[in-house]
């Protein structure tokens, strides 16, 4: 038995915003009652959320565990350690994995390796096609029984639009979301960073947003014609989230994600050093903007961090030959609350939500604090002044844009399956 | 000590950084780099303490190419103020444009850069100093008109990564010969970083002609190098900073 109390209470799918006290018993939530009214307040264990705000347990519907294949980058353990630092309960991992997540012996070695190591849950996403080569579709079904959640060729978009079809017709019908990583390898190709002023001046090939969205409209379009659900990754560009607005005007299935580093960053910000590199780029200044008002008003459905370890042997080179990817599960709630809820862009409630129902909408599932639920709480501080020393992060890299930078607000306690897993 | 990546451990696969410790250790006053990498110079120079002269990094900087030119017009036109600068030719992939811009742009220059659309995007319109005029025209006829200098790049019609262009298309819409240099002013000078194409962005006569000034530029290159060497070396640019000294006293 774990008591919660003190605690502000935000729960979105119930609209509750007030002071109450949980309790949590083994894996389930066993009781919610206003502030000082539980009737087991003398339990042994309890924690003292004075001040700060308990939600569900936050999920990340976009890491990279690098597990089998790169573990001196991250494994399963490290990287949802730095998840639970992060305050995140629940992380969706890429099939990008060497050997990529094409079959169930890979998916049920994630499963079982992640419940022997793991500190957060993990519900992994399958590649859609074998080796993501995009020629054969991989083993969807097999997969699906071992526990993926979704499909995507993550890294790289899919294909080609008859196999962006012949996918989401078969995902359809199975009741996965196809997951993209919208870009068209033509335009895209040799660019390091975002096509502008900014590259012109720095001497680096850039990529223009178009080579964002005209994947999106080929997915779009596809989409509409499957009837299937697709989820835009990363999305960075203003068209790209246009074409995403417009589709779920037109009641299709499409929604999609924003990482912390592109409400925060722009191609202005790149110099020459690899932790300004990923990809998609740091988009422009207009971009931003309307990924701000995006996350505002509905038209971006999760925020999702697209942690991208990479081992510093791999950054530490010339801007061109570094790997895309960066980290984000231990800055990725400080960032939100800087850029979103501080600034005044979005209301508390509604961050909670970019991380919380959002993302479990997207994936078929439910995040609430309510009777029976999984015990998965994010308790984080909206004021504790706080450095982030990447130094100190529990990855096995270090590549983050964001080390020494301050913030106001954070996580405090991650708690998965009634466990306390992070306490600041 | 002179070192070309595809004879040296590069091409085993050591890395930019491991290489320049190792050559590091053999105690040199200095590193001079000329490098494939946008940025290369200034990656090398966060990690060493002593002097880094950026020889040319991929297609972003050749300040001594940018001082020679400088050197050159002033020597022959008397000033660096003011003057109206044509660049012709891929001024996209032009490390030497992009320093001509930076540094000519200082002296109030005003710049026509000319090319085919792929090669001269307008962002081009945004690098130079704050303030400073450049546009974007794609006839030559109309980059030659009242030009002061002329400066020709060399063409290179492959490209990874993008369909190459029409060489046969380059020569009729923007080589510089004799017909279309009647147009600029009559003591337009003429530059190229070399080497030359002949033939192709400018024709013999023109490379060979009098208002060309294209062996002055490598005299003067020699000199300015020269200088660079030496006042990097004895420390004589005050307030001058270094990036990995800059970073060890933060630390």
């Amino acid at each position: 038995m774990l008591l919660i109390k003190n605690g502000r209470v935000l729960d979105p799918a119930s609209k509750t915003d007030a002071l109450r006290d949980i309790l949590l018993d083994g894996e389930r939530i066993a009781e919610i009652a206003p502030q000082g009214r539980l009737a087991h307040a003398d339990t042994r264990q309890s924690f003292d959320a004075s001040g700060l705000i308990v939600a569900p347990g936050f999920i990340d519907m976009h890491v990279h565990l690098r597990e089998p294949g790169q573990e001196n980058s991250e494994t399963i353990e490290t990287g949802t350690h730095a998840a639970a630092r992060g305050g995140f309960t629940v992380v969706c991992c890429m099939p990008n994995t060497k050997p990529v997540n094409d079959n169930a012996s890979i998916t049920r070695f994630i499963v079982d390796r992640a419940k022997a190591f793991g500190h957060v849950r993990v519900w992994p996403i399958g590649a859609a096609s074998v080796g993501s080569k995009g020629e054969a579709i991989s083993d969807i079904a097999a997969m699906r029984e071992a526990g993926i959640v979704a499909v995507s060729d993550d890294g790289k978009p899919i294909a080609s639009a008859k196999l962006a079809r012949q996918i989401m017709d078969y995902c359809r019908t199975l009741d996965l979301p196809v997951i993209e990583h919208a870009e068209d390898v033509s335009l895209a190709a040799g660019a390091v960073m975002r096509e502008g002023i900014a590259s012109t001046r720095l001497g680096l090939p850039g990529m223009p947003a178009a080579a964002e969205s005209v994947c999106v409209a080929r997915d779009v379009q596809v989409a509409e014609l499957t009837g299937a659900h697709l989820h835009i990754a990363h999305l960075s560009a203003k068209s790209s989230l246009a074409q995403v607005r417009f589709a779920k005007q037109q009641g299709l299935r499409v929604t999609c994600e924003v990482t912390p580093h592109h409400f925060t960053l722009i191609d202005e910000d790149v110099t020459y050093d690899s932790r300004f590199k990923m990809n998609p780029p740091l988009a422009a200044r207009e971009d931003r903007e309307a990924l701000l008002d995006g996350l505002a008003d509905g038209t971006v459905d999760a925020i999702a961090t697209d942690h991208a370890p990479h081992e510093p042997a791999l950054k530490d080179v010339e801007f061109d030959r570094a790997p895309f990817g960066i980290l984000g599960s231990e800055t990725a709630l400080g960032l939100a609350l800087e850029q979103l809820v501080h600034s005044g862009r979005l209301p508390l409630m509604r961050m909670v939500e970019l991380f919380t129902t959002g993302p479990a909408r997207v994936l078929g599932k439910e995040r609430k604090l309510a009777i029976g639920e999984p015990a998965d709480l994010t308790i984080f501080s909206l004021d504790r002044p706080w450095t982030y020393h990447v130094q100190e992060s529990a990855s096995k890299s270090r590549n983050s844009p964001f080390d020494g930078r301050s913030f106001t607000g954070g996580p405090v306690a991650t708690i998965v399956a009634g466990k306390i897993v992070y306490k600041h | 000590m002179n070192l070309q990546a595809e004879a040296s451990s590069l091409k085993k696969g050591e890395t930019l950084l491991d290489t320049a410790n190792n050559l590091n250790a053999m105690k040199p006053d200095c590193f001079v780099m000329r490098h494939s990498s946008s940025g290369a110079a200034d990656f090398v120079a966060r990690h060493l303490e002593i002097p880094v002269v950026n020889a040319g990094d991929g297609t972003h900087e050749h300040p001594s190419q940018g001082l020679l030119d400088a050197l050159t017009i002033r020597d022959r036109k008397g000033t660096l103020k003011n003057l109206n600068v044509t660049i012709l030719g891929d001024i996209a992939h032009s490390r030497v444009a992009r320093s001509n811009i930076h540094l000519l742009g200082k002296f109030g220059a005003r710049f026509t850069l000319c090319g085919p659309a792929m090669w001269v995007p307008r962002e081009l319109e945004h690098i130079g100093p704050p303030g400073t005029p450049i546009r974007c025209v794609y006839r030559v006829e109309e980059a030659l008109e009242d030009a002061d200098v002329i400066i020709v790049l060399r063409v290179q019609t492959e490209r990874l990564y993008e369909p190459s262009l029409s060489q046969n298309d380059y020569i009729l819409l923007y080589q510089l010969n004799a017909e279309r240099m009647k147009l600029a002013k009559p003591d337009a000078l003429i530059l190229h970083p070399g080497p030359i194409n002949r033939g192709i962005e400018i024709t013999p006569d023109v490379a060979d002609g009098p208002r060309s000034a294209v062996l002055e530029q490598v005299t003067n290159g020699v000199s300015v190098r020269m200088a660079i060497l030496y006042l990097l070396m004895i420390g004589a640019v005050e307030g001058a900073t270094h990036p990995a000294l800059e970073a060890k006293a933060k630390a």
